[in-house]
C-alpha cells in the first residue's frame, strides 16, 4: 500500500462518515470565531432553536472591526456604530451561547489566526476551521487547518462537523537556503508568482524542503497563511521538533499527564517517505529574491531588483487585459524599476505578519533610521495584546516610535481597512497583509506586499529598496 | 434556501480573471449582522461614481456608465458569466448573499476559487464550470445579441443557448441533492447524530487533549 501524505493522515484522522458520492462528514476539533462572520450563523442558530454542539471548541475574539487606537474605553470607544453593534454583537452572542471569547479589553484578543497559536487553542493534529480564508495559517503546526462561509460556521456550531469533499494533494518544494535578508514572506509570494493565484485550486498544499524547514514556526505561519492566496483553502507543514517546542507550555496545550501521548502522536504528522502527491512543484530557495507586488492580484509580483512588466509582452490574452487593468489601477507604467516607486503609507500587521519575530525584523531596519519625510503614515500594529506587550518589553515599541513609526493597538487593521485604517483613493502602500486586490485598503488605495524588513525599508527611504543593501 | 431546477436568465459578461470577494462586496459592507440586503452593493466599487457607505440610498448615488452591471441590455440579468478563478480572496458568504439578493441565480466561469464555489451552493446559486474556449465562445455571443438568455438545466446538468447548442458541466451529486430540494444541510447532518457521537468518542478516547 502506498504511503500517506500528511493531508491524507489528518482527513483520514477525522472522517466521521462518507456518503455515497465520495463527499465525507468531516470533524472538527477547534472553530476559531470572529465579529465579521458570525452574527448570521448564530441567528441561524437562534430561528432553529439549536445550540452549539461543543462550546468548548469554539474561541472568539473581535479583530476586523477594532479601533488599534484610544482602547481604554473598550467597546465604546468605536466610532462607527455599525462596527460597535458587529462587535457587541459577538459579545453578545458568546455569553448567549456559553462561547469562551477574548473580549476587546483582554490582553489576550488579537487577530484570531495570530491568537489561536499563541494560546495554544490550535494543535498539530487538529481539524480548524475558521470564516476567515486565512485560516489556513495554522496549517504551519501539522493542522488541518481552511476557511469557511458564514453557513458553514453554524454548521460546525450545530454539528462539529462539515460536508467536504477530500482535496487533491500538493507537494510545494523550496529546496536550499534562502539568502540572508530573504523572509518567509518572500518564498510564499514566490511561490505564487510560481503557481499563480490559482494554481492551489482543488489542491491542499504541504510546504517542505530545506528552505521551509529552515523557517521557524512562526514563519511557516506566513507561508501557510498566504497559500489561500495561492487558491488552495489549506496549507501546511510537516510536525518537527521546533513544532513540539512551539507548542509546550501554551495554556491550551495539552496538559502534562497527556503530553507524552500527544507528542507520540504528532511525531507521525509528516508525509511518508513512499507518499504520492497529484502535483509537485519545486523552488530553488537561492533564486528568491526580496518580492514586491506590482499589481492586483497576489501573483502579480516580481524581485525588488526587477521591473514592472510590461503586458505587451504577454501572450495569453484574458491575461494580457489583466494587466493592463492593473497598471492603470496601480497608476504605474512598465518596465519603472520597483525599487523607484515611492510609497505614501507603510502598513506592518496582519495575520499574515504580525507576530513577535515579525515585529522584530521590522524595528532591525526601523533601529536608528527615520520614516522618511515624504511617507504620510507608517503603522506598526501588532497581532495581539500578547505580541505587543511582548514587543514593549523587547522595547521595539520605542524603536518604531523614535524611528517616526506609530505603534498601534492588536487588531487587523489597514489590511482589509474595516476599521478606521485605510488608505485615501490614489495613495500607495507598502503593505505586509496578504491582498493587493483593489480597494483592499481603501477605495482606490494601491497595495504592494512585501516582507516586514521590505516594508520598514520602503518607510526609511520613502520608495522600495532591496532591504539587503541597507546598512 | 431557495431551489434550483432549471433557469432561462438574462446573461451578463463580466470580462476579467480574478474577480474577488473584495470586489464582489466591499468590507465596509460586512459590518452588517443580517444576511440579506446587499444586492444595492454588489460591485460597488466598479458600480457607482461615488464611495459607498452602508445606509446610503443608492438610488440616487451616481453610477458607473461603463460599468456592464448598469448598461440597460443587461438590466434583469439572472446568469453572470465570468472568468477564470472567480470569487477568490475572501471567505465571505456576502459575496453570494449580494449576488442572489441582486438576482444572479447562476454563474458560469472557466473556473472558481473554492470557498467562494461552496458557498454559493449554501444560498441557491449554481457555480458551473465550462472549458474556458466555451466561456469564450458564450462571452463573444453574448455580447453579439442583445437579450441573449442561457438555460441552466440542474436536473440534466446542461447549459443551453438560444441556438439550441447544449453543454454539459459536472456538479457532485450530494451538492445537487441539496439545491434542487432547496436543503438545508445541518438538518441532513444532524440525520447522523449518532454517527457524530461514535466518531466523538473514539476520537476522545484517541486524543484525550483536544477535548481540554
Amino acid at each position: 500500500m502506498a504511503g500517506k501524505t500528511l493531508y491524507d493522515k489528518l482527513w483520514d484522522a477525522h472522517v466521521v462518515r462518507q456518503n455515497d458520492d465520495g463527499s465525507c462528514l468531516i470533524y472538527i476539533d477547534r472553530q476559531l470565531v470572529h465579529e465579521v462572520t458570525s452574527p448570521q450563523a448564530f441567528e441561524g442558530l437562534r430561528l432553529a432553536g439549536r445550540q452549539p454542539w461543543r462550546t468548548d471548541a469554539n474561541l472568539a475574539t473581535p479583530d476586523h472591526n477594532v479601533p488599534t487606537t484610544d482602547r481604554e474605553q473598550g467597546i465604546a470607544g468605536i466610532v462607527d456604530p455599525i462596527s460597535k453593534l458587529q462587535v457587541e454583537t459577538l459579545d453578545a452572542n458568546c455569553d448567549e451561547f456559553g462561547i469562551t471569547e477574548f473580549k476587546m479589553d483582554d490582553v489576550r484578543q488579537g487577530i484570531v489566526h495570530v491568537v489561536g497559536p499563541e494560546q495554544g487553542a490550535t494543535l498539530p493534529g487538529m481539524t480548524v476551521v475558521c470564516g476567515d480564508s486565512h485560516t489556513s495559517t495554522h496549517g504551519a503546526l501539522g493542522a488541518l487547518a481552511h476557511g469557511i462561509g458564514t453557513s458553514e460556521v453554524e454548521h460546525v456550531l450545530a454539528t462539529q462537523c462539515l460536508i467536504q469533499k477530500k482535496s487533491k494533494n500538493m507537494l510545494v518544494k523550496v529546496n536550499g537556503q534562502v539568502d540572508p535578508g530573504v523572509t518567509a514572506k518572500d518564498i510564499v509570494l514566490a511561490i505564487i508568482g510560481e503557481i499563480g493565484t490559482a494554481g492551489g485550486t482543488g489542491y491542499a498544499i504541504e510546504f517542505a524542503g530545506q528552505a521551509i524547514q529552515n523557517l521557524s514556526v512562526e514563519g511557516r505561519m506566513t507561508v501557510c497563511n498566504m497559500a489561500i492566496e495561492a487558491g488552495a483553502r489549506a496549507g501546511m507543514v510537516a510536525v518537527d521538533d521546533k513544532t513540539i517546542d512551539y507548542v509546550k507550555g501554551r495554556p491550551y496545550a495539552p496538559n502534562e499527564s497527556q503530553w507524552d501521548a500527544a507528542v507520540n502522536a504528532w511525531r507521525d504528522l509528516r508525509s511518508d517517505a513512499d507518499a504520492t502527491f497529484d502535483t509537485v512543484v519545486e523552488l530553488n530557495a537561492a533564486d528568491i529574491q526580496p518580492q514586491v507586488t506590482w499589481g492586483t492580484s497576489p501573483e502579480m509580483v516580481v524581485a525588488v531588483g526587477d521591473k514592472v512588466p510590461n503586458p505587451a509582452d504577454e501572450a495569453n490574452a484574458v491575461k494580457r487585459t489583466g494587466m493592463e487593468k492593473a497598471l492603470a489601477y496601480m497608476g504605474l507604467e512598465a518596465n519603472t524599476p520597483i525599487n523607484e516607486i515611492s510609497v505614501d503609507k507603510v502598513f506592518i500587521g496582519s495575520c499574515t505578519n504580525s507576530r513577535i519575530e515579525d515585529m522584530r525584523e521590522a524595528a532591525k531596519v526601523a533601529n536608528g533610521n527615520k520614516v522618511a519625510d515624504s511617507v504620510k503614515l507608517a503603522l506598526v500594529v501588532p497581532g495581539s495584546g500578547l505580541v505587543k506587550q511582548q514587543a514593549e518589553q523587547e522595547g521595539l515599541d520605542k524603536i518604531f516610535i523614535a524611528a517616526g513609526f506609530e505603534w498601534r493597538e492588536p487588531g487587523c487593521s489597514m489590511c482589509l481597512a474595516m476599521n478606521a485604517d485605510r488608505l485615501e483613493p490614489g495613495e500607495r502602500c507598502a503593505s505586509t497583509s496578504n491582498r493587493n486586490f483593489e480597494g483592499r485598503q481603501g477605495q482606490g488605495g494601491r497595495t504592494h506586499l512585501v516582507s516586514p524588513a521590505m516594508a520598514a525599508a520602503a518607510a526609511v527611504n520613502g520608495h522600495f529598496a532591496d532591504v539587503r543593501e541597507m546598512s | 434556501m431557495e431551489k434550483f431546477t432549471t433557469l432561462t436568465g438574462l446573461v451578463v459578461p463580466l470580462d476579467r480573471p480574478n474577480v474577488d470577494t473584495d470586489a464582489i462586496i466591499p468590507k465596509q459592507f460586512l459590518k452588517s449582522i443580517k444576511r440579506s440586503g446587499f444586492g444595492p452593493n454588489l460591485f460597488d466599487e466598479w458600480r457607482y461614481l461615488d464611495h459607498g457607505e452602508p445606509g446610503m440610498d443608492n438610488s440616487k448615488r451616481p453610477l458607473n456608465p461603463d460599468f456592464v452591471l448598469n448598461q440597460a441590455r443587461y438590466q434583469g440579468a439572472q446568469v453572470l458569466l465570468g472568468r477564470d478563478n472567480f470569487g477568490c480572496g475572501s471567505s465571505r458568504e456576502h459575496a453570494p448573499w449580494a449576488l442572489e439578493d441582486y438576482g444572479f441565480r447562476s454563474v458560469i466561469a472557466p473556473s472558481f476559487a473554492d470557498i467562494f464555489y461552496n458557498n454559493c451552493f449554501k444560498n441557491g446559486i449554481l457555480p458551473l464550470v465550462l472549458d474556458a474556449a466555451i466561456v469564450n465562445q458564450l462571452f463573444k455571443e453574448t455580447e453579439a445579441s442583445e437579450g441573449y438568455r442561457l438555460t441552466v438545466d440542474l436536473p440534466n446538468q446542461q447549459v443551453t443557448t438560444p441556438t439550441g447548442e447544449s453543454f454539459a458541466f459536472e456538479v457532485d451529486e450530494f451538492r445537487k441533492y441539496c439545491l434542487l430540494n432547496g436543503l438545508d444541510d445541518i438538518g441532513l447532518t444532524l440525520q447522523c447524530v449518532d454517527d457524530i457521537k461514535a466518531f466523538e468518542e473514539k476520537h476522545k478516547a484517541r486524543s484525550p487533549w483536544l477535548f481540554n
